[in-house]
């Protein structure tokens, strides 16, 4: 459990599922066999986070504003525990993600899922992230100053 | 509170709040607006009730701008009353706006800059013509040109303007730390408040109100020199640390706008001349929003670099017990209920005023 690389590795898929539409995901789960069962242990529950900034962008933390949480903790058949915290309300997207954490922690299956159900959701996010970079780069100008507007 | 309960008239509060709900719905004929509608089509609107509701929820909003009839302040308004309904499980980590996936990344100050101007999805530089083609009955879809192909996508550094202008010493350093903010939604406001209550309040204040504070520092009320030293609006990652898990999770994205305003100032005694910050940061794409925080927080800071307190936005009671438009709206709308015990003693009071004042001009005779 507190191995660096499976903690390294839980902090990527948990990011990737956090983000990752709730369709996309189970377009990718019905690719593979079906996960094992689960039952939930806390929730799926809706909460909040308080948010924090920094003043200047790196000055002391200040507190900007709540954003709704769901979170969601299972047990699965294989003995193995799975967390969710996932921004928004979609409860059965936290249960589902929660159960994926669980699915992806085993030691034999695992790796597979990741490959099959993680990396091309991770290729999907990344593909989302380049189209927006490219509408940005779109509109990226070059100001060009009058040096006699005020003599 | 300056008024007694009243009994009785639920038959016409009722009536009031089914016609009400008619009204809200207009013309059956017209299709009811979804809403999904409202989120991606209003956002601006989403992301003013999102903000100054103090609740990051793109549907939730959504829902209460229609519910509100577009209503913005009365959809913040419930915006803040629900969220009173949820625990909350956690603080997030600082957000690292340096990390933002940008959409918009503007200076002022630095024609050229490293990472560039990026414009983005801008009002700016349009000619605030009324365009008949959005009425048109038909989707305008087709007449959209396509987003950009992605054939550049190479990740350019964004540094901060702040940094570049920190690294010359020009610029006053923050105060670094990562001691627990205080929380305006815990304790209530006290003075004096210090900036990361400051900030908080300023953060869900009204966008109106700190765009008129702002305004009148530049018109001469505390005046600060303001630059735009940098705007930028994307998506940055939130993470929290999970007390059962023991390690940071990113538990999504949202859109953020932060605003670095550069200011003047003469150094003092002790200090060399070097320019002085004001900051805003706020939930969605909301750029007027931010830079009137930004210079309200510079306006606020003027005891702290040895400026005299004259003005309106210089005055931290004052713009702190006045930002907060829930509350506001709350009290100044308060008046509109009944008051008929109040009113009686007053009338009660002046007739009483005038009854001796008359007595005293004219002994003789009582006043009519």
């Amino acid at each position: 459990m507190s191995n660096p690389d499976l903690i390294s590795r839980r902090q990527r898929w948990m990011a990737i599922l956090a983000r990752a539409e709730r369709p996309l995901i189970e377009a990718r789960l019905a690719t593979v066999d079906p996960l094992p069962s689960h039952r939930r242990l806390r929730g799926p529950e809706t909460g909040l986070v308080m948010v924090q900034g920094r003043a200047g962008g790196n000055g002391a933390p200040f507190n900007l504003g709540e954003m709704t949480v769901t979170r969601c903790t299972v047990h699965n058949e294989h003995g193995l525990t799975g967390h969710a915290y996932i921004a928004g309300r979609d409860a059965p997207k936290a249960e589902l993600a929660a159960a994926l954490d669980a699915a992806l922690q085993d030691p034999d299956a695992g790796p597979r899922l990741e490959r099959t159900v993680i990396d091309p959701l991770a290729d999907a996010l990344a593909a989302a992230d380049d189209r927006l970079r490219a509408e940005a780069e779109a509109t990226r100008v070059d100001f060009f100053t009058l040096a006699t507007m005020r003599s | 509170m300056a008024y007694v309960a009243v009994k009785g008239g639920e038959r016409a509060i009722d009536a009031a709040h089914d016609w009400l709900a008619r009204e809200r719905r207009g013309d059956p004929a017209i299709p009811a607006l979804g809403i999904r509608q409202v989120e991606e089509q209003l956002g601006r609107a989403v992301d003013r009730v999102m903000a100054e509701g103090s609740c990051h929820d793109t549907g939730l909003a959504a829902l209460a701008i229609k519910q509100a009839q577009g209503d913005l302040i009365e959809a913040a308004f419930l915006l803040r009353a629900y969220r009173t309904t949820l625990p909350r499980f956690a603080s997030s980590l600082p957000v690292e706006t340096a990390a933002m996936v940008i959409r918009r990344r503007i200076s002022a100050i630095y024609k050229d800059l490293p990472g560039g101007q990026v414009l983005g999805p801008t009002y700016d530089y349009t000619h605030r013509l009324l365009d008949f083609s959005l009425a048109a009955e038909r989707l305008d879809e087709t007449e959209m040109r396509p987003p950009a192909r992605p054939t550049d996508t190479g990740r350019r550094a964004m540094p901060r303007v702040m940094d570049l202008l920190d690294r010359e010493g020009l610029m006053g350093a923050e105060q670094p730390g990562d001691a627990a903010p205080a929380d305006l939604t815990r304790e209530p406001l006290s003075f004096p408040a210090g900036r990361d209550v400051r900030l908080q309040a300023l953060a869900r204040g009204d966008e109106g109100f700190l765009l008129a504070l702002g305004y009148s520092t530049q018109r001469g009320y505390g005046n600060t020199h303001p630059f735009v030293g940098e705007i930028r609006v994307g998506a940055v990652a939130v993470e929290i640390v999970p007390p059962e898990l023991g390690f940071a999770i990113e538990i999504g994205r949202i859109d953020l706008t932060e605003c670095e305003m550069v200011n003047q100032f003469g150094g003092s005694k002790t200090e060399p001349a070097q320019f002085t910050r004001g900051y805003g940061l706020c939930f969605g794409h909301a750029e007027r929003k931010a830079m009137g925080m930004a210079l309200v927080d510079r306006s606020m800071r003027a005891s702290e670099f040895g400026e005299d307190v004259t003005a309106p936005a210089q005055d931290i009671e004052f713009v702190l017990s006045h930002s907060d438009n829930i509350e506001a709206t709350g009290f100044v709308e308060h008046l509109k209920l009944p008051h008929y015990v109040d009113f009686q003693s007053e009338l009660e009071t002046i007739r009483r005023m005038r009854r001796t004042a008359g007595e005293d001009a004219a002994p003789e005779g009582e006043a009519p």
